[in-house]
Formats: C-alpha cells, structure tokens, sequence
C-alpha cells in the first residue's frame, strides 16, 4: 500500500519573509496589519480529483467487495469516545488567536468560504449579486481576498458560472435531490449531470441517510460512486466532488465515522457535514471527528481528502476555531481552500467586520457590510 | 445570635442583553461611600464588554422602535412601580454613593421615580409635539414624525449617581431608542441595582445596558464604534468629551455635548429630542377631479 507521509508541502503563498501590501493614507493608526495577503494556492500536483485517486482507492477494493465485507469493515472502525471528543474539541477551541494570527486567520477563512444561497427565493439577480459578492467580498478594500467559491441550486449555476467566468472563484452546486436527498437514483444522477453541463467545477451530494441509517451501506457506496462518475466531463476532466453526510440525521458519532469512510472510500474528493438545513449542523465535535476521518484515510490509502462543515457558522470566533482543529488535527496540508471550505453565507459579513475593526481600530457594523 | 449571623454581601454586575454578566475581562474595583469607606466592588468593563453591549442594544432595537408608544409608556411606568417597592434600598444607596442624609437621598430617588413617569408620559405625546402635518405648495399630505435614532452610547454624570443616570437614561428610551450607558465611576451601584428593577418591568433584554468601570477606558470604542448611532455625553469631563467628539465624528454620531443641568429641576423635551430623526413623508393626495383635489 502506497504512503505518502513525505509529500511536499501543498501549502504556499505566504512564506515568511514576504512584506504585505504597504500601509495606505499615511495616518500609522490606520495601517493595515496584515503581514501576508492570502491567495487561492494553485492546485497541488497531488490531487485526488483525477484518476490517480480511483486507482489508490483500488488498493481497498477488498472491502467494499460486498455488502457483508463492508458493513464488517464499517463496524470494525475503533468506536468513538463521545465525551473525549467533545472535550478535545472544547478544549481547542479555547485557544487566543490575536493580532497578525487573526488577520491571517481571517484572511485564510474568507478564502475558505463557499458563498452559499440554497432558498426556494433564490432568483438570478440574487445568485448574480452573491457573485458580485465572492469576487469582491468589501467594496471599500480590494486586499480582501476572493471567497473560494458560490454554492447554489443546480438551476442557478449556468448564471452563477457567467457572474463568476475567468475568475479563480468556483462554482458549486449542490445536486441528488438536495436536501432530502429522497429520489430515484436516475433522478439524481441527472440532476448532477444537469450541474456539471450547467458548468459546475464542485457537486455537493447528498447521502441516502434512510439507506445508511437502514444498515444498506453498499447502496449508499454504489450510489456515491455513481454520481462520482456523472461528474466525469466529456473533456476526462472532473468536478470536484463533495458528499454531505446530514451529521445531525446520523444520532451517533460512530456512525459519523462510518459515514466518512463510506464516502471516502466511494471516492469523495470533500466530505462535508451538512446541509444547514436541519437544526443540528456543523459542530466543531463533529468536524473534528471527520477530520481524524480525512487523516486516518490519508494514512491508510495514501488519498488525501478535503473537509466541509457547512450550516451554523456565523462568527468570526467560530470560524478561528475551526481553523484551529484543522491545524492540530490534520495539520498545514489541509489550511488552503483546495482541502478546507466553510459552507457559510453571514459568515462572511462577520469576517469582514472583524478585518474592518483590525485595519481600522474601529468597531464595524453591518451598515458597512452588504446585506444578501 | 442573630450577633453572629455574617451578612450576606451583595454581587454587583452588569446589565447586558437582559442578563447580569461579570465583565470579559475578570476585572473588579473597589467602590467606596464619600468618606473613603468600602462599599463593594463593581465590574471594571473591558471594551469587549462596550462591544458586547453594542450588539445586544442593536438587537434590541427592531423590537423597541416597532413596540407602540403608548405599550413603551406603560413599561416606562412599570420601570417607576418597580422603583417604588425597591425605594428603600436605592435611597441606601445614594445616601452612601453621594454622602447625603437618608432625607436628601429620598428626595433624590422620589425625583427619579417621578421622572420615569414624566417620560413615561412623553411616549405618545412627543409626536404631537414635534411632529405634524406641514403646508405645502401642491396635491400632497406632508407629514413629520419623529423616529428613534437607533443604538444610543451614554456616559452618566458623574455627580448625581441616580437622579442623573434616570434622566439621562429615561428620555432616550422612550423615543425609542436603545441604550449602552457608563455609569458614574465613583459611584456605580445605584445604576448596577437599577438594572435589577429593569430586568423586572417587562423592558425588552438589550434597550438598556449597564456599564461599570472607566469612561475613559469604554467610551472612546463606542465613540468611534460604527453601529452606535449616537453618543451623550453628559458625564465625560471637557479633555474626554472632546476625545469623544472627534472619535464620533467618523460615522456622523449624533453627539450632545456635556452642559450644566440641574437635574433637580423639570428636564423639558431636549434631552427627548436630541435622539429622534424627523422623517418627513409626501404622500400624493389622489387624483385630481375637475373641481380640485379630490380631499
């Protein structure tokens, strides 16, 4: 079995010595803080987009062989200690993050964030004004960076893809009959073909949580690899595909950590919490559950795979948290929007408030950010 | 026995968001009477306390601004009946803050329970009073009606720790407003006690917020703070108040600049005023017919 405990660095962009942009307006009380501008890192050579994933991911075929062979394998994963995690991810979220950190932190989150408007109201003028959003998060200070991506219904990515063309921020769409998920599987593939047509570069699937929490895990598996391969171009090329557990539908932590590897060993290039729409979301607990997931993965099949907490994050010290378990969780590799996303949409407004108050000294309000 | 019972002393806190927090920051300081004599400590607020205080005033605003004049007159008042049962110990208290007999500081905190009333009043009066219909030149109703002007910032005076603090606190919520006020340094327990009787008067959590500690620690971050849409600074000395001003005049804070008030005497509609916004509407009176306007 291939490890790649050695890889290269995929983090760049922001090496010590860099100067950040120079202060502006002469007055040093105004002076920005930031030390290091935070950039959309290319694409690491090692991906697990392509190809190269399937076939590391075939190195495990042994036990997704059959339904028995799975759910033996599923069951067989260490149980999680519920008040051990809890408490490590309390415990992290404890840590002071001040001054140049939190401006880098703010910076590296408003990367990480994938814009999200998911309402039955959404109407192209307001997907295109989310855009408008993403490519230029504060009007009032171009340094800000560009959001990761914008993440909407399938319908509304042929006019998100326009609003956003020729710029690095990706467009999103969530698909398999989201959020519910409850379809015919022809359905969902073509409503994930649909997006993928419509111009998607990342599909955010849904899992079958009656199949999952039935104890059918191979369906679930099938199901997951097939939408794998609608999001297959005519080109070879592929978009990036996220998977959506419904971590507040799943009642137990092990089952989160069944999830994870069920959908990783389906070929998920992101798992990601959930849908923001049921009353539990993301929590850091179970972020970090699926993080140990992502990490245990990397370790055991060489595969290196993103994480999404999606729904609930709505502050700054939210949002710092989370950074800080995918730092002392999973470590440098993972803090770039390529491997970590916010599915967030008020978060952004507190972000920007938060680097309005560092560059400026002043308490920002929300007259100063623009309202979705 | 009843020699060796040990008192029981009181906490005193902050009033935030309808809730009695410590401050942020852990800080307490000592409070003494005028002799010099140690009364309790008060939280020393931080400026995340002033922020936190900001957000809750913020939320609080839709609420208040939207609740009816006459439903804020009825809280104003049940602000004064609270008082009332709780007189005896804010006349303590004063006694104590300020160095007067238990008879002056009954006068002081009978005057403040008054003026809850007389601003209770104002509620669904001030409209008529600076507001109305104007003349105009043309087929339109115009009207003025004065409207709240948001998140107010108050630093109390620092003499009268409880007459002064009500009628600085009394007329800004009333019009509507919500409110984030330091209280007087040296003598902060009146106003922490009276939070206790508004946490009890069906006043919404957020349209009043207490601050202990420094005005000149708290009050430049709520002078310079973009979501506080006006700041009073009644108890800042001239070196701060200028401080103030100028922190305030980059997001166009409306400021009332400190001046000599006997708040023993009748307060009139300024300090009222000084927090509303005149909105004025021009309402088409319909369609014209042959003989003229259609009204």
């Amino acid at each position: 079995m291939p490890r790649h405990f050695h890889m290269k660095s995929i983090k760049s962009g922001h090496s010590p010595d860099r100067k950040g942009p120079p202060a502006r307006g002469g007055d040093t009380r105004y002076a920005r803080r930031y030390a290091h501008p935070v950039t959309m890192h290319p694409p690491p050579k090692f991906s697990s987009s392509g190809n190269e994933a399937a076939e590391r991911l075939a190195s495990m075929a042994d036990v997704t062989a059959s339904d028995g062979a799975l759910r033996r394998f599923l069951h067989g994963l260490p149980g999680v200690d519920p008040v051990g995690l809890e408490a490590r991810a309390a415990a992290l979220g404890t840590r002071s993050i001040k001054t140049t950190a939190k401006a880098y932190a703010i910076d590296l989150a408003i990367s990480m964030i994938d814009l999200t408007t998911l309402e039955g109201a959404d109407t192209p003028g307001k997907v295109r004004a989310l855009c408008a959003k993403a490519l230029l998060p504060d009007p009032t200070d171009r340094d800000t960076p560009r959001t990761a991506a914008v993440c909407v219904y399938p319908d509304m990515v042929a006019t998100a893809a326009a609003a956003v063309a020729g710029t690095d921020v990706k467009v999103a769409s969530v698909a398999t009959a989201f959020p519910a998920g409850r379809a015919a599987l022809p359905v969902k593939l073509a409503d994930t073909a649909d997006a993928v047509a419509a111009g998607a570069d990342e599909i955010d699937m849904v899992i079958d949580r009656g199949a999952f929490l039935a104890g059918r895990y191979l369906s679930v598996f099938e199901e997951i690899k097939a939408v794998k391969e609608t999001c297959r171009r005519p080109d070879g090329t592929a978009a990036r595909l996220k998977v959506i557990f419904e971590t507040g539908e799943l009642s137990t932590y092990d089952n989160i950590r069944r999830a994870s590897w069920l959908g990783m060993l389906a070929g998920a290039d992101f798992i990601k919490t959930s849908t923001g729409k049921v009353a539990v979301n993301a929590t850091p607990a179970n972020t970090l559950l699926m993080l140990e997931a992502v990490r245990d993965f990397r370790a055991a099949t060489g595969v290196q795979v993103g994480v999404k907490p999606a729904g609930g994050i709505r502050t700054t010290k939210d949002a710092l948290k989370f950074l800080v378990l995918v730092n002392e969780t999973v470590g440098e590799e993972w803090l770039s929007n390529h491997w970590f996303r916010f599915g967030a949409s008020s978060l952004l407004n507190d972000l920007l408030m938060q680097r309005q108050k560092l560059s400026t000294g002043r308490y920002s309000g929300p007259d100063y950010v623009t309202v979705d | 026995m009843s020699d060796a019972r040990l008192s029981v002393l009181k906490t005193y806190k902050l009033f935030v968001g309808g809730k009695f927090p410590r401050s942020e920051s852990g800080r307490v300081y000592e409070v003494t009477d005028s002799k010099g004599k140690w009364l309790a400590n008060a939280p020393l607020s931080s400026r995340k306390d002033a922020r936190d205080a900001v957000v809750a005033a913020r939320k609080a605003t839709g609420g208040w601004a939207g609740a009816t004049a006459y439903n804020r007159g009825q809280i104003l008042y049940r602000i004064a009946e609270m008082l009332e049962g709780r007189r005896d110990q804010f006349i303590g208290e004063v006694a104590d803050a300020e160095g007067l007999s238990k008879s002056k500081a009954a006068a002081q905190v009978d005057a403040a329970i008054d003026r809850w009333v007389w601003y209770a009043g104002w509620t669904d009066k001030i409209a008529q009073v600076v507001g109305g219909t104007n003349p105009v030149a043309g087929p339109f109703f115009n009207v003025s009606s004065p409207e709240p002007t948001g998140v107010v910032a108050v630093v109390a005076p620092q003499e009268s720790s409880f007459l002064g603090l009500v009628s600085v606190i009394a007329p800004v919520i009333a019009g509507g407003n919500a409110v984030i006020v330091i209280a007087s340094e040296a003598s902060p327990l009146p106003a922490l006690s009276l939070g206790e009787v508004l946490a009890t008067s069906d006043l919404p959590g957020g349209v009043v917020n207490i601050l202990s500690g420094r005005a000149a620690e708290i009050a430049p971050s709520l002078a310079a703070h973009q979501d506080v849409n006006a700041i009073d600074l009644a108890g800042a000395d001239a070196e701060l108040a200028k401080a103030l001003e100028i922190a305030a005049a980059d997001n166009l804070k409306r400021v009332l600049r400190p001046q000599p008030v006997d708040w023993s005497a009748a307060p009139g509609t300024d300090r009222l005023t000084a927090f509303l916004e005149t909105k004025t509407v021009w309402h088409p009176t319909g369609s014209l017919g042959a003989g003229g306007s259609s009204y």
